[in-house]
């Protein structure tokens, strides 16, 4: 056992694609859609909901208070919740994910329209818009930074948070810690921080790419 | 024309932010709004274009109530500028200057066209349109803002101190440009400000309010320097009421005098200086053509023999005026027997109150000058 070094390549060659269901690219793959898809469905009810919570201001603070206990709540207890519902499927990780990313995404848009300047939208007033269009085309788009910021926050933390769920055997890359806890094997478990930390950096460094080339008028981007 | 009626806005939480306003603001003319921060200016301002609607009272646009007009419909036809510009971060200046135009339907290539020819027109160089607000200075995006609200041409301007948020000399060159383009374009504009002496520079006629959204008096710079209503606007006319005054009188008419040999000329005939025992002395110049008494006088005073020399648009020598010359003309134009029992005689606000009204009310200038 103290013979055994930190990693062995020629169990990477072997284990890479050896088709498998837990061959490493797949566990990859799975990683990549777990972590990705709770941000994206995050993004969609969240955009919407942090309009409501604008416009009815009152909506906010219930609203963000839920998501403050849903993010304090340990991803454990989430996963076991939802695993009386759905079992030992996908959507037992990839909801409560989707709960977390709510958590970072709906303050985003509310301080991304609240970055809005006042001088901003009421130009936007005084020019002639109506609420949608004015909403579309002027606040919407000012919002983006902020927008963005916290998704990246969500993303970078929920490629994380997938290995969790391991321990329902739908944790992507986060298999491979068990099972090189189980076998005292540390390869597979230097694999699986690599991996993610090698998916995290990527998937961080193609939003700051998003962001310069959608926002490319943001002071900010001189700064950073 | 715009015409305030007996224009009251109360806000929900109690504030009577205009009271019981009514006014006239004459076409192809700039009126200036000036009064204490909080005096209900912008207020007054934004219930032209609906952006807060009147509690009572009744504004309108040549003769049409303005709340039967579509709120956005009717913001599209009236240009507005505010202190921060309120430029959109995210368009390049000369989609910025576009934006009316774009929401009127217009194609972007004439949009894009209109808003090259402003930019131009507020002296903004074409290189900039291509340029996002964060990369202009603050005067410049100014401009910017100046040149959006003008996009559609519309007939009425109204400006939110437009130019307090930045330094003494762009703002001064700021105003300069302001004044040059309405001599060509003759909009209605409706200009608010603190500055009193930005009022004066910038108003054909210019309204005082104070707190509580009452008019104090409405009427030309030159009167209201003459003639203040009451107490508060003279107050807030300031010192030097008397000097500032002769800003609006033409130099015009002052009566020139053939130059002495002290002067010295060149051989274009340009001064070079007031011959003393021991060289050149100072000298200073106005063209009557162009300039006020005031500069004239200062003429006068910047020369050590108390003369203003006379010269015209090259700089050329057209003849001198001493102080006496500069006195007839002051006296001339003496304020009509200026005195606070002059005051109550004195042309007031319109709509405001005959003499006699009640204590309290919003009548211009009757507070001191009602006999007892
Ligand atoms: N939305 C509002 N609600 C309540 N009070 C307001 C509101 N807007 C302005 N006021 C008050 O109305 C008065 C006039 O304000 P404003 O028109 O902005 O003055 P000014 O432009 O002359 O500084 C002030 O006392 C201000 O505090
Ligand atoms: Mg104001």
């Amino acid at each position: 056992m103290s013979e055994e070094p930190l990693i062995r390549w020629d169990w990477i060659a072997r284990n890479w694609a050896n088709g498998s269901p837990t061959a490493i690219s797949v566990l990859l793959e799975n990683h990549v859609v777990t972590a990705f898809l709770p941000v994206l469905l995050g993004l969609i009810v969240a955009v919407p909901l942090g309009l409501a919570c604008v416009r009815w201001r009152w909506l906010y603070q219930p609203t963000a208070a839920l998501m403050n206990v849903t993010y304090s709540l340990p991803s454990l207890v989430l996963f076991s919740i939802f695993l009386s519902i759905t079992g030992l499927t996908r959507s037992t990780v990839v909801i409560p994910l989707t709960f977390f990313a709510l958590a970072i995404l709906i303050p985003a848009v509310v301080d991304g329209l609240a970055s809005v300047p006042d001088s901003v939208r009421q130009s936007a007033v005084a020019m002639g818009f109506r609420p949608a269009r004015r909403l579309l085309l002027v606040e919407l788009p000012v919002a983006v930074p902020v927008v963005l910021a916290g998704l990246r926050v969500a993303t970078v933390s929920s490629i994380s948070l997938v290995s969790v769920g391991a321990l329902i055997g739908q944790g992507g890359l986060g298999n491979l810690f068990i099972d090189g806890w189980q076998r005292q094997f540390y390869t597979p478990i230097v694999v699986g921080i690599v991996l993610i930390v090698v998916l995290a950096v990527l998937a961080d460094g193609l939003l700051v790419l998003a962001q310069r080339l959608l926002t490319p008028w943001s002071r900010a981007r001189r700064t950073t | 024309m715009i015409t305030f009626e007996g224009v009251t806005k109360r806000y929900r939480d109690g504030t009577v932010a205009v009271d019981d306003l009514s006014l006239e603001v004459p076409t192809g003319a700039i009126t200036v709004f000036v009064g204490p921060s909080g005096c209900g200016k912008t207020t007054s301002l934004r219930m032209i274009n609906r952006m807060i609607d009147a509690t009572s009272g009744r504004i309108a646009l040549d003769g049409q109530d303005v709340r039967e007009i579509d709120p956005p419909t009717l913001r599209r036809g009236i240009g507005y500028v505010i202190q921060q510009a309120g430029l959109f971060p995210h368009r390049k200046i000369v989609d910025n200057v576009a934006t009316v135009p774009y929401l009127l339907g217009w194609s972007r290539k004439k949009a894009r066209a209109r808003a090259m020819e402003l930019l131009e027109l507020v002296g903004l160089d074409a290189s900039l349109a291509s340029r996002y607000p964060f990369q202009l200075s603050g005067g410049q995006q100014q401009r910017v803002g100046v040149a959006r609200a003008l996009a559609a041409d519309p007939p009425v301007l109204l400006m939110d101190e437009p130019f307090s948020a930045v330094d003494p000399i762009v703002r001064a060159s700021l105003q300069d440009e302001l004044l040059r383009l309405q001599s060509e374009l003759r909009k209605t504009i409706v200009f608010v400000t603190h500055d009193i002496d930005e009022a004066v520079k910038l108003g054909d006629t210019v309204a005082v309010m104070r707190v509580g959204g009452r008019l104090a008096q409405m009427a030309g710079p030159a009167t209201l320097l003459t003639e203040p209503a009451d107490d508060f606007v003279r107050e807030f006319l300031g010192r030097d009421r008397g000097i500032r005054r002769l800003s609006f009188i033409s130099a015009k008419e002052v009566r020139l005098s053939p130059a002495p040999s002290a002067l010295v000329i060149d051989e274009d005939g340009r001064p070079l200086g007031w011959r003393t025992g021991d060289g050149l002395a100072a000298y200073g110049t106005f063209n009557p053509e162009t300039d006020s008494l005031r500069v004239a006088l200062d003429a006068a005073l910047l020369s050590p023999n108390g003369i203003a020399v006379a010269v015209d648009e090259a700089g050329r020598v057209r003849g001198v005026a001493g102080r006496d010359a500069i006195d007839e003309l002051l006296a001339e134009h003496a304020p009509p027997a200026a005195g606070p029992f002059r005051d109550a005689g004195s042309p007031r606000a319109a709509g405001s109150p005959p003499a006699g009204s009640p204590p309290g009310g919003s009548g211009a200038g009757i507070s001191e000058g009602v006999p007892t």
